[in-house]
């Protein structure tokens, strides 16, 4: 086991758990809309309002009684998500793949009954995914399909990219892939491999599973290093758009690229984590601060877009 | 920044509070800071008796007031049916006992408790001991003459001088004028104080008659030593009768001073009074506490040691929870150690506190594993959430008894602690695991649970710590410096420890 001296992590600029609670969640993140993100119906109504891409809303269960009619608001022999309106780290969604008869397909080829799917709403419904264990509503969505671009990228799940916008500026973003280990999901410390991004060009930096830099997709075997991201402007864009729609000066933004509708608004996170730091090799402070000096020079989200454009491709240094 | 140096301000506040309130209590108030600290109290007993002759007896005691040092507490005076007051009578306190047509044999109790006290100072008394004069002879007269003359030639003031003459009455071959002297007036140690007080108060020498008791344990049915005090180079100093000056050592203890007698007794006969004198050695806290009792320290009114004793103990074992917390705090924000359910550690700490630690890890392993088993075959059943919840309770409570049992039947007595277990929270704690377990997977599992093992083991350890234990309980105010340091690593920026691993592949990297 080794240790790194803080004087190292300071030098290379890491934002530290203690200091991102502190210094920029508390600052910049005003308590009162932590509701519009940690409630992601609240966050679909927004984004509605907003007329923001996000995967479509199929309906939403919210009392024990509604779930015998469950079948009645999924679409017929099609794919769907179900996800807690309040869960946190990804904790509650299942992903049914198709449908085949009775049964429902997940990506990981296991199949699951009626039963099961309701149990799993009711599980929902009752708090069990929820912060603090507090009664919650099930989302029923339409299932992502995502861009072929990333077909040898990633192992059944859907991967997302994570960009964290600081101020409304996009600083530092990467890409999610499942892998057999994450059970299709897309979170790093179940065993999801993130690969950092490049802001400027939305090309692929450096890649790590479990905190360990890799070259390859453990499961698929393809070469992370040649991964590029379509839209990429346009990306950049939604999650600076985020930003004016919640007001939270310190996001975490997770966006997919759907195969016919593009670039969609997935989920918004208030307490985004620390280990895109690790996926792109490098420490956020240097990009914050650089931001706090110029934050009031902008005036639009396409002019704070195009400073992060041309800033913050490669590494930043002081 | 401004809120940031508030912080700063907030909190060193609060430890300056703190520290202040424990300083006061350890200094003035003589509250030990260890709780090994052991401090004697003198308990002397003083038993008056006499005959009764069928008249209205009075019975007047002369009271000690203290000395500088030695503070006096828990006065009592047990007396049946008689009339007790305390009066002062030519500045002097005496107890006072009264009772009509009183018969037989009768026993009075007078007793305090007697406490060193470095701060101590009593009500100075300095009236002077009253002129006596003996009727004597012209040949006694002479003799004494002799001896004044000798002590005063062989001194240089007051003090020497008396030091001289005591010296002189306690030679092995006496000069005649002493032998005189002895035979005709010197019957007891008594005699030769009030006849030395005599001579030096004819030299106009500064003086008052002691009576004092030597702090023995143990000693019964003893009397006031006599001794006496003379005023020389703006202090009292201290005689005895046969060693000359002594040190106003804590041995000694001034019960009465001046030439008023002890004891005054009308209306009955064969009176006398005696003392005896019983030391206990108490630890310094519950001296401090004997102190600070008769209302005299208003400040401890207000602390915890006027409740009930079974209250006491409740609020001992709530005073730990800061601790507990501030250990969680440390080890969530400056380790980064990750427990399932924040304050869950502290409330597993206080169940091993009844348990003992290794029984008490062994049950809680024994018991959540047992659980995680019974609650995956439930997750079969489809329930809601609480029943499911309610169901891992009863499971909990059932397993819980059967150890309880098992264990009492292998002869294991400290197995039937677990029903310290907070119940609830285990219950809570499978469900969270099986979860994780669902989730996550085992190692997530593994991890949450160590983490919160470890966290309740470290809060175990700090709240089981006979100094914390100590100062939670002695000093309440200890716990605003405890406040003012979570406040301050509340704001604490830095690196946590976990994060100097997590992130140092980055840095062999660049």
């Amino acid at each position: 086991m080794k240790l790194a001296f803080p004087s190292e992590l300071r030098r290379l600029g890491l934002l530290g758990m203690n200091a991102r609670n502190i210094n920029y969640i508390s600052r910049y993140n005003d308590r009162s809309f932590f509701p519009l993100v940690d409630n992601k119906l609240k966050t679909k109504q927004l984004i509605k309002k907003h007329g923001l891409q996000a995967p479509e809303l199929y309906g939403y269960i919210q009392y024990q009684g509604e779930i015998k009619n469950i079948l009645d608001v999924l679409p017929k022999g099609k794919g769907f998500v179900i996800k807690p309106a309040r869960g946190s780290g990804g904790k509650g969604i299942l992903v049914i793949n198709s449908r085949e008869g009775d049964c429902f397909i997940k990506p990981s080829g296991e199949k699951l009954t009626e039963q099961g799917i309701k149990r799993h709403v009711s599980n929902i419904l009752s708090g069990l995914y929820s912060l603090g264990g507090k009664d919650d509503i099930a989302l029923l969505e339409r299932l992502i399909t995502f861009d072929k671009v990333f077909e040898k990228f990633s192992f059944e799940g859907v991967p997302d990219i994570r960009v964290i916008v600081y101020r409304g500026y996009p600083v530092m973003a990467m890409m999610r892939l499942s892998t057999s280990e994450s059970d299709g999901k897309a979170n790093l410390h179940q065993g999801a491999v993130g690969v950092g991004i490049d802001i400027a060009t939305g090309k692929a930096i450096s890649a790590v599973q479990f905190n360990r830099p890799v070259e390859q997709h453990p499961d698929t075997g393809v070469n992370l290093s040649t991964l590029e991201i379509p839209h990429w402007s346009k990306i950049l864009d939604l999650a600076s758009a985020s930003y004016d729609m919640t007001n939270l000066g310190y996001l975490g933004v997770d966006i997919v690229l759907d195969e016919e509708k593009g670039a969609m608004l997935l989920e918004l996170n208030a307490r985004p984590g620390l280990a895109i730091q690790i996926a792109n090799e490098q420490g956020l402070l240097k990009r914050l601060k650089w931001i706090d000096k110029v934050a009031d020079t902008h005036q639009n989200r396409d002019e704070r877009t195009n400073f992060s454009l041309t800033h913050f491709g490669g590494v930043t240094e002081d | 920044m401004t809120s940031r140096y508030q912080i700063y301000i907030f909190s060193f506040l609060l430890m300056g509070i703190a520290l202040g309130i424990m300083a006061y209590k350890i200094n003035i108030l003589g509250f030990p800071l260890f709780s090994g600290e052991k401090k004697s109290v003198w308990n002397i007993e003083a038993k008056v008796t006499f005959k009764g002759t069928k008249e209205n007896a009075f019975i007047s005691l002369a009271l000690p007031v203290g000395q500088r040092g030695m503070s006096i507490h828990n006065e009592s005076a047990s007396s049946p049916n008689y009339g007790y007051t305390k009066a002062q009578r030519d500045g002097y306190t005496r107890g006072e006992w009264a009772k009509r047509k009183v018969s037989g044999k009768q026993t009075l109790y007078y007793s305090i408790d007697v406490i060193r006290d470095e701060s101590y100072v009593p009500p100075e008394q300095e009236e002077y001991a009253k002129k006596s004069s003996i009727e004597a002879s012209s040949a006694i007269i002479q003799a004494a003459d002799v001896i004044m003359q000798d002590a005063y030639e062989h001194s240089a003031d007051d003090a020497s001088m008396a030091a001289s003459m005591i010296f002189a009455f306690n030679q092995e071959d006496d000069s005649q004028a002493i032998e005189m002297l002895k035979r005709k007036y010197i019957h007891s140690e008594k005699d030769l104080r009030d006849l030395i007080v005599m001579l030096l108060e004819e030299k106009k020498v500064n003086l008052r008659r002691v009576g004092a008791l030597e702090l023995i344990d143990g000693h019964k049915n003893v009397s006031l030593k006599p001794m006496m005090e003379v005023y020389d180079k703006g202090k009292w100093q201290l005689f005895d009768m046969y060693k000359g000056k002594v040190d106003k050592s804590d041995r000694l203890f001034i019960w009465q001073r001046g030439a008023a007698s002890l004891l005054d007794a009308e209306g009955v006969k064969d009176s006398d009074v005696h003392f005896s004198i019983t030391e206990s050695v108490l630890s310094a806290r519950n001296v401090a506490l004997i102190k600070g009792d008769e209302g005299q320290i208003s400040f401890l009114d207000f602390s915890l040691f006027i409740l009930p004793n079974e209250s006491q103990n409740t609020f001992k074992r709530l005073l730990l929870i800061p601790i507990g917390a501030l250990a969680i705090v440390l080890l969530r924000v400056l380790i980064g150690i990750k427990t399932s359910g924040t304050f869950m550690p502290i409330l597993l700490a206080m169940a091993f506190m009844q348990t003992e630690l290794v029984p008490g890890v062994v049950m809680f392993l024994v018991i959540v594993s047992t659980g995680l088993i019974v609650r995956s075959y439930l997750s079969h059943l489809n329930l809601l959430l609480v029943a499911r919840i309610s169901a891992v309770l009863i499971i909990v409570v059932g397993i819980m008894a059967m150890i309880a049992i098992l264990a009492y039947k292998m002869g294991i007595q400290d197995a039937v602690n677990i029903t310290f277990f907070p119940m609830i929270i285990l219950a809570w704690t499978i469900e969270r695991m099986s979860i994780i377990w669902e989730e996550d997977g085992v190692s997530e599992v593994l991890t949450q649970g160590s983490g919160s093992l470890f966290a309740a083991i470290i809060a175990y350890v700090v709240m089981t710590n006979e100094i914390m234990q100590f100062w939670t309980y002695t000093f309440p105010e200890f716990l605003l410096a405890v406040l003012g340091l979570i406040i301050l690593i509340g704001r604490y920026s830095g690196y946590r420890l976990s994060e100097l691993y997590r992130f140092a592949s980055m840095v062999k990297r660049s």
